[in-house]
């Protein structure tokens, strides 16, 4: 994949944004890039037209916080995941969608959510500490797979669609052979997991992975540096492994942001990788694979909690906690 | 000088020095005569009957109300939890708690509770010692107060124990003015008192000539001055010697595996089960906690992960006291210094909140099953049934059959017990 030739990290700036008005969790834009699909903190999945931020509310699919989205690969239907532990089927285009389907996916919040390449099957991660595979087209259970020992915080796919990758609250990233459901080996970041012994809790986990297109790196985010969990003292670092050798080649981390972690990280056609972070403030970060700090910053008006990249490779949609979706271009602004 | 009991009884004081008299005269070899004759089997079963127990679940930090005894799913307080039905119809917990639920029908919640601190020490003085701190006060806790009015006055062991989750031993500081005797004796991460094992370089034939050594010197001593503050020094040397003898109370490995396996072997598993076992052996008064719930960030996780260990061992704990028909003799009382903000901040955390919270009671004169008080719909205050930490304080006292509104007499000035100017929640007692 080719870079567009507009692309400039250092320019990014936000074109922009649009209000739904409760605490977002989660943003995806539809493999045809026609759309940001928003969850929030309430039981509504909001639907923005990017070229003018038309907005639908998709109510009825849950009862509770919706934590997690995914498009099948057509993009003609998106999936939503809960913390009432289920998953919901939508017609992303429709006027007005209904729920085409639910499905009772985890005991427990529905974590993480990823389609395959193929776009055959939805990939959820629950905090019943399990991994399931749905037929991405009628929502049968295709495989459970199990051995996690903590909640699953992010579960992503291999660009060759052989293989899925679940990393957890232990810092446990399992990596699954796709067609029989065997795992094939661990990523150790442990360095994502804390467990402070005086407020005697598990803290951080892997809450970020991304596969780059070549196959090569596996980036793996989240935090560390955990001193005061209860008052999300810590700061956010991301693991970047050599997939063949499993060796962590780099260690991102962050600089001007104080109490940081990474939500998303995504890869993008020059190579950088994206992250997105909360703490004292909400930002995108930029990295390259040669450098552990990051090689440029854009600041945000609010926490960022998730983000995507669209298909163009230009703009990336956030979700904050003030209650918007916000659109940024990265690339110099329009003279 | 007259003997500052708690009642001003004068057959308090003939009973303890009867009872010192008794233990002098059987001599050294009668350390299990002395304070020993307690455990006698008749004596002891007698004590255990009739005696209240009073046991505390400290949640450390400020549990959030809204995650487990007043949940209000849907709501743009509520959280991502939802709500789950309980042993006692119409009334509903966070889906936390499922184990808990199915108790419910032993349990008193107290929705209501407005103690106007946010602050953490503040607020944990006004829980524990149901005043409002003042500069020069310094008030006992309700384990303490409850150890001076329960304590069978010839009680071989403490009777005031602290489960900590960490920490070495010792005494607390929490009795006050009532004195180092009602303060808990810490059993730090679970395991026995401090030095209650004879050091190597003393056997016991040398210890039990010591002993009786000092036993010898200080019946002379008493023989010419006998005086409160000289018995209290004999009394708590016979004490530590029965802590020392009876270690094995304290020894929560001798509870079966099953029940171990129950309650869950973390700490707060272990720690409830060992509370189970004291108050079995007849312990007036146990305090417990749990740390930590001070989730100004990440609220949602960390409660999912600190409530399975609550939901667990409470559940059974509850459970194991009615089987056992100990809850018509044991209050518990499950509290914290504050609950948490209905407002769920930009990391996902509540902050301290003091006006809209629930304390959690059962057994003795609590009713069983009731939901007492309310919040509104968002959970930001209380609209029925508002009580204080006062209130809580004096029904805390009436729930273990204690008069909150007598005195103590503290070297001849009458102390009242609670806050004379609250009162209890009679509309609960029964």
């Amino acid at each position: 994949m080719s870079a567009p030739a507009e692309l400039d990290p250092t320019q990014a700036h936000v074109v922009s944004e649009w209000k739904h008005g409760r605490p977002m969790n989660a943003c995806r834009i539809d493999p045809q890039g026609r759309y940001v699909f928003g969850g929030s903190e309430d039981a509504v999945v909001s639907r923005f037209q990017l070229t003018d931020g038309a907005k639908a509310d998709l109510t009825g699919g849950h009862v509770t916080w919706v934590w997690s989205l995914a498009f099948t690969k057509d993009g003609a239907q998106a999936v939503s995941g809960a913390c009432d532990g289920k998953i919901t089927w939508w017609e992303t285009a429709a006027e007005s969608p209904t729920p085409v389907r639910s499905v009772e996916a985890h005991k427990g919040w529905v974590r993480s959510m990823a389609a395959s390449p193929d776009g055959a099957l939805i990939a959820t991660g629950g905090n019943d500490n399990t991994v399931r595979l749905w037929n991405a087209e009628d929502g049968s259970l295709v495989r459970e797979l199990s051995g996690h020992e903590g909640h699953i915080y992010s579960v992503a796919f291999h660009p060759s669609g052989e293989f899925l990758l679940s990393g957890d609250l232990m810092g446990v990233i399992k990596q699954w052979e796709v067609e029989t459901g065997k795992e094939i080996r661990t990523f150790d970041a442990k360095p994502l997991h804390s467990y402070n012994g005086g407020q005697k809790v598990n803290y951080g986990g892997v809450r970020a992975m991304s596969v780059s297109p070549d196959g090569k790196f596996l980036a793996a985010g989240g935090l560390h540096e955990a001193t005061n969990p209860f008052a999300g003292v810590n700061k956010a670092l991301v693991l970047v492994f050599d997939w063949e050798s499993q060796e962590v080649k780099q260690k991102h981390t962050t600089e001007g942001i104080e109490r940081s972690m990474i939500w998303r990280l995504d890869w993008l056609a020059d190579g950088s990788l994206i992250g997105a972070t909360s703490g004292t403030e909400g930002a995108l970060l930029f990295w390259k694979m040669e450098q552990a700090s990051q090689y440029h910053k854009l600041k945000l008006p609010s926490n960022v909690r998730d983000m995507d990249v669209h298909p163009d490779g230009l703009q990336v949609a956030t979700a904050h906690h003030d209650g918007h979706v916000r659109i940024t271009r990265l690339a110099p602004k329009a003279t | 000088m007259s003997i500052p009991y708690a009642c001003n009884s004068s057959e308090h004081g003939l009973a303890r020095r009867g009872f010192l008299g008794t233990m002098a005269a059987t001599g050294a070899g009668a350390m299990t005569g002395g304070l020993g004759a307690f455990m006698q089997p008749a004596v002891g079963e007698e004590l255990t009957r009739d005696q209240k127990r009073v046991v505390i679940w400290d949640m450390h930090g400020g549990i959030s109300q809204l995650e487990t005894w007043d949940p209000k799913p849907g709501t743009e307080t509520g959280g991502p939890f939802l709500s789950i039905p309980t042993s006692v119809p119409g009334i509903h917990v966070c889906e936390l708690m499922p184990k808990t639920a199915q108790q419910m029908h032993h349990l008193c919640l107290i929705r209501g509770v407005d103690t106007n601190e946010d602050d953490h020490g503040l607020g944990r003085y006004k829980v524990t010692t149901g005043r409002k701190m003042t500069g020069a006060a310094n008030d006992p806790q309700i384990g303490a107060v409850a150890a001076r009015a329960l304590t069978p006055e010839n009680y071989a062991l403490p009777g005031h124990i602290l489960i900590t989750p960490g920490g070495g031993g010792g005494r607390s500081n929490d009795a006050a003015y009532l004195g180092p005797k009602y303060a808990s004796v810490q059993l730090g991460n679970g395991k026995p008192p401090q030095n209650s094992v004879l050091p190597d370089t003393i056997t016991v034939e040398h210890d039990a000539a010591r002993q009786e050594y000092r036993r010898r010197q200080n019946e002379r001593f008493l023989s010419r001055r006998r005086t409160a503050t000289s018995e209290a020094y004999g009394y708590s040397y016979e004490q530590a010697l029965q802590m020392m003898q009876q270690r094995e109370v304290f020894d929560v490995s001798k509870e079966p595996a099953q029940d171990q396996e129950r309650y869950g072997t973390h700490d707060l598993g272990r720690h409830a089960l060992l509370a189970r076992r004291l108050l079995e052996h007849g312990t007036p008064v146990v305090k417990l906690s749990h740390s930590n719930y001070d989730t100004h960030h990440e609220n949602f996780n960390f409660h999912i992960e600190q409530l399975g260990e609550l939901d667990r061992a409470f559940s059974c704990f509850v459970e194991d006291l009615a089987d056992r028909g100990m809850l018509d003799t044991t209050l518990i009382i499950v509290l914290s210094e504050f609950g948490r903000t209905p407002r769920v901040n930009a990391r996902y955390g509540r902050d301290h909140w003091s006006h809209a919270w629930s304390v959690v009671m059962a057994g003795c004169r609590m009713p069983r099953g009731v939901a007492y008080g309310a919040t509104n719909d968002k959970g930001t205050e209380v609209v029925d049934g508002k009580v204080d930490h006062a209130n809580l304080f004096h029904t805390y006292l009436e729930g273990a059959g204690v008069d909150s509104t007598a005195t103590f007499n503290i070297e001849g000035r009458e102390v009242p017990l609670a806050d004379p100017a609250s009162h209890p929640i009679e509309e609960i007692l029964t």
